[in-house]
Order: structure tokens, then C-alpha cells, then sequence
């Protein structure tokens, strides 16, 4: 095998077996099992908690409940420590937990939880954008948590401005100026595998279970809320089940650990599916779009006012806001660019990270905005694109990185696969966008590579196998770099007792950072051999050779987002598609999708990784959204009123491509993939539908129903 | 507590189940098969798919006492049963096609690929399409798992020339 070459998915065997052990699979003896508490409602003034018919439940072990923690209730949060273990006060939103039942069985928590009284007043809750900006709205958090912030008394938890050039010049400069307002909808990770907590008193420290991309970073919250030193906290941490950013970061794992040390046993917490919508979900968010050009189609200005609507607590939503907006002019020259955008805070499910991280969102709508800017001056909207497009080295943003791959080559590539230039069959559509994602702003990794006295070696890194394939591409470069069969490596992963430090597993880093480390780690092995076979390095007591490397994406606290781009994700997507016009379904007959990879280390994994990110693209695009109640419940809780592509639901022909120039920073010239074939999905589709039927949609989903109503509309006004 | 009979995965079990307890509670909790995964407990996402007298179901929306005395098959059961390293060809092919990404949908999709062969032994896509409509991947493997099953068929159609 070799760089490059579509080697087998490490952990694979386990996975087709049913023999890998997810942490739901994994049960420690004397373990208690937990059940949350809810209201139903949003917000509500929690009163007394009667636990006394549930703790009279044969197998109840314990009622938990903010009053069991110390006081003031330790707070969390990757960002601002704003979210506390249990809820306090108040609860915030529909499904934030007032209490935790621990019982021998999960059927005694069940009936348990059912059995516990809370005494609630209903309170005024804000669920929308709109209703969370006017005046003197409920304000969501209590304002003594933002001592010295300006907005404290608003629903803004933070407000993101970047811009360049000269707005007021490329104003009076722009000879067409197309502006429109877009939304994108509340949509949810749908992991098949729910989060799950464990955690366990461990000597004089805890050990804790769970479904988690960031071990590390876990370790440091819970060591915090704890007060015990890091060395005193272990994060098992098995591959998990799919994550796609919804287990970037702590949910219950504090709760779970302040119940196990309570109870002195190991203790569960098994969402259900159904309490993992109420868990994480995606950003929501209304765009503004004003974009300015000429009539020749160069763009001059691109100007966008976003507010995104982020739930509760913060969990790392604002950054999500703040990283995602930044780059929403897109991967275009301007001579003036700006992005406002505020995180607004609502009584709803605390949004986290999920797959393109703020920019799906935001490029829905530029991307569409930048569809009718084109046909606004009857310009073939590729062919825009093309002519503005950042060529290699443009500082499309003039305090970041510089473009760093050929986009044009992917851009043209999708074009030429999808027929841009051929007639189109009857009654189809055709549709076009391009994506673009910073990389990684900081980033640290750690790798120990151990060679074995028979020459096999071990792996040890942080990065979490999600099913990106992790496991696969480390074990490739370690194999490449000290010439072993693939067979003769094995990772370890998933254990902060074990493993060194690695900062996160997001943004698309792992093959470049943790793919760094591996290689320098590599290294430290080579030059430790010094160039002698390993029986005479070793010697005649034998033992092992070990290497450790590191790899280190430096802060810059100068720039808007605390660093520069490590690289960015760039992707063309191009459909073809039919519209039902009696029901408004939409057939995709052609997806194309391009990448810039800069490297594929394993070609098969990056194409998985592609088509995978398009599909969930195609959820949010066609038929994925929360709905609410006026009491800010939730309504289509779970898998029969909430839909996800099924392969029912695939377009008829998906055809992945890849451009490999070797440009990237990682090994071998790779750059990250994994996210950007989801991010210009919506836009690429919307514009089909436009080419289609001639109908603007300018909201999200595209489902039947709403593409109908927008013909039905249609017809109307042409009756006119 | 209920008693109940079962031919699981070829071997006889006799265990005392709670009436409420699903096919599914039994096998992950009860009987230590972990292979097959709980998610959306609605039937909806074919996670907990298993073979129960014939006919695949979701193991989720059986009775454990409804199962007694009957036949149940579950992921575990696919590899070789003479040689458990083995993997059948389905599962091979659901590697090398790139069918596996987190894996935890997969010993649905598997029941439910190797369930739908034994009815139709050479499947059109849109067949394959249709026969594991029910069993959601949120990684969206479906045209590589999609391939697998294909592949598995046209394989065995080999094999009998």
C-alpha cells in the first residue's frame, strides 16, 4: 500500500462483525442508570422538586438535582463558562433537564424520572430571531454572568464585523446591486449512535466514558468544574458512532461525573434519540445579502448581515458564528468586502459545531445571492464565478491566508461534469456554487510512534476516529514514512490516560496536524536509529525504539479569528435536476462535487468523505428542519417526524472528483477534507430550481410542500 | 420475569425476560450481543435490524416473549460459522467498497443487505435502493453500500458459473 492507494478502513473488521464496542456497548459492574427530568416547556421558574414517590420506587437510588452540587452550580462551557451542570433557577429550554434520576435498571430511572414532581411557572420564552432581538425581549442569559459587556441587556451574546477596502468607493462604483434576505433552518446532527455518559469514581480522581471528539478538551472542563488536577481525570474515549461536530464538546459528562462521585458507583446516562434534537443541534441563521458588481460581471463589493440564532448556552456556537460568517464573502476577489454577524441567543436547544460550521449557512445565501447577480446582468453564473474567482497566491482576504490551491480547476472540473456547456434535457435545471471553509485556525498534536522490538509498530494519538477514517489514513503515513506493511502498524487512540495530548478533533485537521506529528515522530524514530538496523540499535537487552513529534498551528492574537487559515477547503457543486410540478418534489438526476484535497492519502476514504458530506448537505437542502409549538417545544422530536436522506432519497448519479496538487500542509501535500462538499449544496440546488421553473426559494428546506406553494404562487402572478 | 426459548444465532438459549422488554433490550442487555445497535426505538432507522423466524425486523418494535421459540439471527451470526475470522462476502464487500464509515448503522444494513439477497439474488439498484430504505446512514455511505450489495451479487453469480 502506498500514499494514495484506497487502503482498508482501519477498525473495519469490528465494524462489519458488530464486534466494535461503542461506548453504549460497554457496561462496568454496580453501574446506576440515569434519567433526566424535563418540563414541557421552554422556560419555566422551577419550585419545589418532590422526589419522594420516585425515591419510593423499588431501585431509585437517587434524585439529583442542583441542590446536590456545590453552590454556586459549577458552570461550563468551551467558550464562556455559562452553562451550569443542572439546570438552576430556571430552565432555558425545552428539554434542559431540572433533575437526574440514578437507578439500579434504566426501566426503574425510566418509571423513577416519570415520578419525581417539579412545581414550574411557565415563563415567556424567545424561540426566533426576531422574537429574541426586539425590545425588551425575555432576556435568555441572567446579564450577572457578562459583567462589563455592552450587550448584556439583549439577546446578543456577541456581534462579529470583519471588512476590507473601501465600502463607500465600491458602492458608487457597482453598476447593478442585488440584495436579498435568506434562511437557513434548525436542523440536527442525527448521529445514529445517541450521545452517551459514563462516568466512575477512580481512586481519588474519575475515569469517564464517552461519546466525545475532544477528549482533551473534556478532561480540561471537567477537571475545572471538578476542581481536581488534570493527571486525576481520564477521558475513555471509543470511536464514536458518528459526531459530524455534535460531540465537539461537554453535554452531561459533568453531570455524570458529580453523580458518580455522590454515589461512590459508575454511573450511565443513554440518550435517546429523541434527547439528542434536545442535545445539539445546528445553527439557524437570516442572511442579508447585498451584493455590488459591474456590468462586465466583475464583482466589486459583497456585503452580508447575518444573525444566527444559537440556543441557551453557548457551547462553542458564538466561535461557530464568529468562523463561519468570516469567510462568507466567499473565495472571491472584491475590492470591498463585509460580514456582520450576531449570535443571538434564544430558549431553545443549545446549538453546537456540526459539519461546515457556520458556513453552510452563510453560503446558502451568498452563493444564491450571487446566482441572481449574475442573471441580474445576464451573465452565465459559472462564468461569473470563473471571473472573479481567487487565483493561487490572491489575498482574496487581505489579512489571511492567500488562496492556496487552483480552484479555478476544480470549478471547471464540475462545470465539464456536470455538461455546464451541453444542452440541457427537458424540463431540467441546472444549478452551480462553490464552497470554501477555513481550516484550522490553531491547532496542536502530539503523536508517539513505538517501535517494537520486531519492527511492528504503534500508533499513539488523540485524534478521535468518527468514521472519517482517522484510524485508516495515521496508520498509512506511519507505515510510508518508516517502510511497513500497513498491517505491521497499529493505532491507539481514544484514552488521555494513554495518548498524548491532542487539541481537538474538528475542522477538518486531523490528517494534516495529527498527520504531521505522525511524520515527526517518524522522524525522531529514523534518526534515533541513525541509519543502523533496529536488532543492533536496540542491542542485546532489546525494548523498543520510541519517537514523539508535535505539530503546532500558532495563534496570531492579532487576527479577527485568533489565527490565520492553516489551509483552506475549497469545492465546486454542480446539480441537475426536474421538478414535479404537480407536487413539488424535486428528482436531483446529477450531482457533481469536486474537491481540492491537495493530497488524497487514501482516495477511497476522501471520495466516502465527499459523497457522505453531499448526502447530509441534500437533508438540510430537501427536507430536514426543527419545528416549534408556541411554547418553544419542540414538535417533530425523533425519526417519524423528523427526516434524513434515506437511500431512497439519493440523486439518481453522484459523480466525485478530486484535484491533487499537492499543495496542501499536511503530509504529502494533503490538505483537510471532509466538510466542503456540504457547504454550496443548498445553493447549487436553489439555483437548479430556478434554471427549473423560473421560482426563487429563498428559504430552507426545498421541501414539496414549500416548493409547490412558491409554483402555485408563480402561476398566480402570471395569471396577473 | 417470562421464560422464553430462542434459537439464537444456531445455538438454543432459554432466559427469563421482562414482558415489556423488547427483542432488542434482551439481546444487548440480557445476552451480551452488542452487534446490534439501539438509535431512534421507532422502528424509523433499522439500526437494531435482525432476522427473526425468516424475515428481518426491527428488533425494536418486537416483544422479547413475542420471539420465543423462535429463530433469531443477528450480525454476529454473518462471518463464516465454521471459521468466525471469515468474513461472508457481504461483509468484505461492504469494506472494500468503502461501505463503513462510523460503522454503527452497519449490522443493520448487513441484516438487511444479506435479507434482501436471499430473496432477490440479483438485485437492480433501485431494489437495493428499496430494500434498505430502512435503514438510515447518517455518514451517507448509501451508493457505497449500495455497491457492496451489488458487487456480493454479481460475486456469487460467479461462483455458480
Amino acid at each position: 500500500m502506498s500514499i494514495g492507494d484506497s487502503a482498508p478502513r482501519g477498525g473495519g473488521r469490528e465494524r462489519v462483525t458488530g464486534q466494535q464496542l461503542y461506548v453504549a456497548d460497554i457496561h462496568l459492574p454496580n453501574e446506576l442508570h440515569v434519567k433526566l427530568v424535563t418540563l414541557p416547556c421552554a422556560r419555566g421558574r422551577i419550585g419545589a422538586i418532590d422526589a419522594s414517590r420516585a425515591l419510593a420506587l423499588p431501585g431509585t437510588h437517587m434524585v439529583f438535582s442542583a441542590a446536590d452540587l456545590p453552590q454556586p452550580v459549577p458552570r461550563f462551557g468551551p467558550q464562556f463558562t455559562d452553562r451550569p451542570v443542572i439546570a438552576v433557577g430556571e430552565t432555558k429550554y425545552h428539554g434542559d433537564p431540572v433533575a437526574a434520576v440514578a437507578a439500579e435498571t434504566r426501566d426503574a430511572a425510566e418509571q423513577a424520572a416519570r415520578l419525581v414532581r417539579v412545581e414550574y411557572e411557565e415563563l415567556p420564552a424567545v424561540t426566533t430571531i426576531a422574537a429574541a432581538r426586539v425590545m425588551n425581549a425575555p432576556l435568555v442569559q441572567d446579564p450577572s454572568l457578562r459583567p462589563n459587556d455592552a450587550l448584556a441587556g439583549t439577546n446578543v451574546l456577541r456581534e462579529h464585523a470583519v471588512a476590507w477596502g473601501d465600502m463607500d468607493a465600491a458602492t458608487a462604483e457597482a453598476e447593478a446591486v442585488v440584495e436579498n434576505t435568506y434562511h437557513f433552518p434548525m436542523v440536527t446532527h442525527f448521529a445514529i449512535e445517541p450521545h452517551v455518559f459514563m462516568a466512575a469514581p477512580d481512586g481519588d480522581g474519575v475515569r469517564v466514558w464517552t461519546t466525545i471528539q475532544h477528549p482533551f478538551w473534556l478532561q480540561r472542563v471537567l477537571a475545572g468544574v471538578l476542581r481536581m488536577p488534570l493527571a486525576k481525570v481520564r477521558i475513555i474515549a471509543p470511536d464514536p458512532g458518528g459526531a459530524f461536530g455534535g460531540k465537539q464538546h461537554a453535554k452531561y459528562e459533568p453531570l455524570v461525573a458529580f453523580m458518580a462521585l455522590k454515589a461512590q458507583r459508575p454511573v450511565r446516562l443513554d440518550l435517546t434519540l429523541e434527547e439528542t434534537f434536545q442535545a445539539v443541534r445546528r445553527t439557524e441563521a437570516e442572511v442579508r445579502v447585498r451584493t455590488g458588481l459591474r456590468r462586465d460581471g466583475r464583482l466589486v463589493f459583497q456585503d452580508v448581515d447575518a444573525n444566527y440564532l444559537i440556543g441557551a448556552y453557548a457551547d462553542i456556537a458564538d466561535r461557530v458564528v464568529g468562523k463561519g460568517s468570516y469567510i462568507g464573502c466567499g473565495p472571491y476577489n472584491y475590492e470591498a468586502g463585509r460580514v456582520v454577524a450576531r449570535s443571538v441567543l434564544s430558549h431553545t436547544v443549545p446549538s453546537t459545531a456540526m459539519r461546515g460550521f457556520g458556513n453552510p449557512q452563510v453560503n446558502w445565501a451568498v452563493e444564491s445571492n450571487l446566482t441572481e447577480a449574475a442573471l441580474a446582468v445576464d451573465m452565465d453564473p459559472v462564468e461569473l464565478r470563473l471571473k472573479n474567482l481567487a487565483r493561487k497566491g490572491d489575498p482574496f482576504i487581505p489579512f489571511d491566508t492567500p488562496c492556496d490551491g487552483d480552484w479555478e480547476q476544480a470549478a471547471k472540473r464540475a462545470a465539464e461534469l456536470i455538461g455546464w456547456d451541453k444542452p440541457k434535457p427537458e424540463g431540467r435545471g441546472r444549478g452551480f456554487a462553490l464552497g470554501i471553509k477555513s481550516g484550522p485556525t490553531t491547532g496542536l498534536s502530539y503523536a508517539m510512534v513505538r517501535i517494537q522490538a520486531d519492527g511492528s509498530a504503534l500508533v499513539y494519538c488523540g485524534t478521535q476516529d468518527l468514521g472519517q477514517g482517522a484510524r485508516t489514513v495515521l496508520a498509512q503515513i506511519c507505515a510510508n514514512e518508516l517502510g511497513l506493511a500497513l498491517e505491521r502498524v497499529t493505532m491507539v487512540m481514544g484514552d488521555t490516560g494513554v495518548v498524548p495530548y491532542d487539541q481537538q478533533t474538528s475542522a477538518s485537521r486531523s490528517t494534516v496536524l495529527m498527520g504531521n506529528a505522525v511524520v515527526a515522530a517518524c522522524k525522531q524514530v529514523r534518526e534515533q536509529l541513525g541509519g543502523a538496523d533496529l536488532e543492533t540499535a536496540l542491542g542485546r537487552l532489546g525494548g523498543e525504539v520510541i519517537g514523539v513529534g508535535q505539530a503546532r498551528k500558532e495563534a496570531d492574537p492579532d487576527h479577527p479569528l485568533g489565527g490565520s487559515a492553516a489551509f483552506f477547503e475549497f469545492n465546486a457543486t454542480a446539480v441537475e435536476l426536474s421538478v414535479d410540478e404537480d407536487t413539488g418534489d424535486i428528482t436531483i438526476h446529477r450531482h457533481v462535487t469536486v474537491s481540492d484535497v491537495g493530497k488524497a492519502i487514501n482516495r477511497l476514504q476522501v471520495k466516502m468523505q465527499d459523497e457522505g458530506a453531499a448526502i447530509m448537505g441534500l437533508g438540510h437542502t430537501l427536507m430536514e428542519h426543527y419545528i416549534w409549538d408556541d411554547a418553544g417545544r419542540i414538535r417533530n422530536l425523533g425519526a417519524i417526524d423528523y427526516r434524513i436522506p434515506t437511500s431512497m432519497d439519493l440523486p439518481a448519479e453522484m459523480v466525485s472528483d478530486m484535484i491533487e496538487n499537492g499543495d496542501g500542509p499536511g503530509p504529502y501535500g494533503a490538505k483537510g477534507v471532509s466538510e466542503v462538499a456540504l457547504l454550496a449544496v443548498a445553493a447549487a440546488v436553489g439555483a437548479a430550481v430556478r434554471d427549473a421553473t423560473g421560482v426563487v426559494i429563498r428559504d430552507l428546506p426545498l421541501s414539496p410542500e414549500r416548493v409547490w406553494t412558491a409554483l402555485q404562487e408563480r402561476e398566480a402572478t402570471l395569471a396577473k | 420475569m417470562i421464560p422464553i426459548n430462542l434459537r439464537l444465532n444456531g445455538e438454543l438459549r432459554a432466559i427469563s425476560v421482562e414482558p415489556h422488554h423488547t427483542l432488542l433490550d434482551v439481546l444487548r442487555d440480557d445476552l451480551d450481543l452488542t452487534g446490534t445497535k439501539e438509535c431512534c426505538l421507532v422502528g424509523e432507522c433499522g439500526a437494531c435490524t435482525v432476522r427473526l423466524n425468516g424475515r428481518i425486523v426491527d428488533s425494536c418494535l418486537v416483544l422479547a416473549v413475542e420471539a420465543d421459540g423462535g429463530e433469531v439471527e443477528t450480525v454476529e451470526s454473518l462471518a463464516d460459522p465454521s471459521d468466525r475470522s471469515a468474513l461472508s462476502p457481504l461483509q468484505q464487500a461492504f469494506l472494500s467498497h468503502g461501505a463503513v464509515q462510523c460503522g454503527f448503522c452497519i449490522p443493520g444494513q448487513l441484516m438487511a443487505a444479506d435479507d434482501l439477497l436471499r430473496h432477490v439474488a440479483h438485485p437492480t439498484r433501485p431494489e437495493i435502493e428499496e430494500g434498505l430504505a430502512g435503514n438510515l446512514c447518517r455518514c451517507g455511505c448509501y451508493y457505497q453500500i449500495i455497491d457492496a450489495v451489488e458487487a456480493t451479487a454479481a460475486g456469487a453469480a460467479g461462483e455458480q458459473k
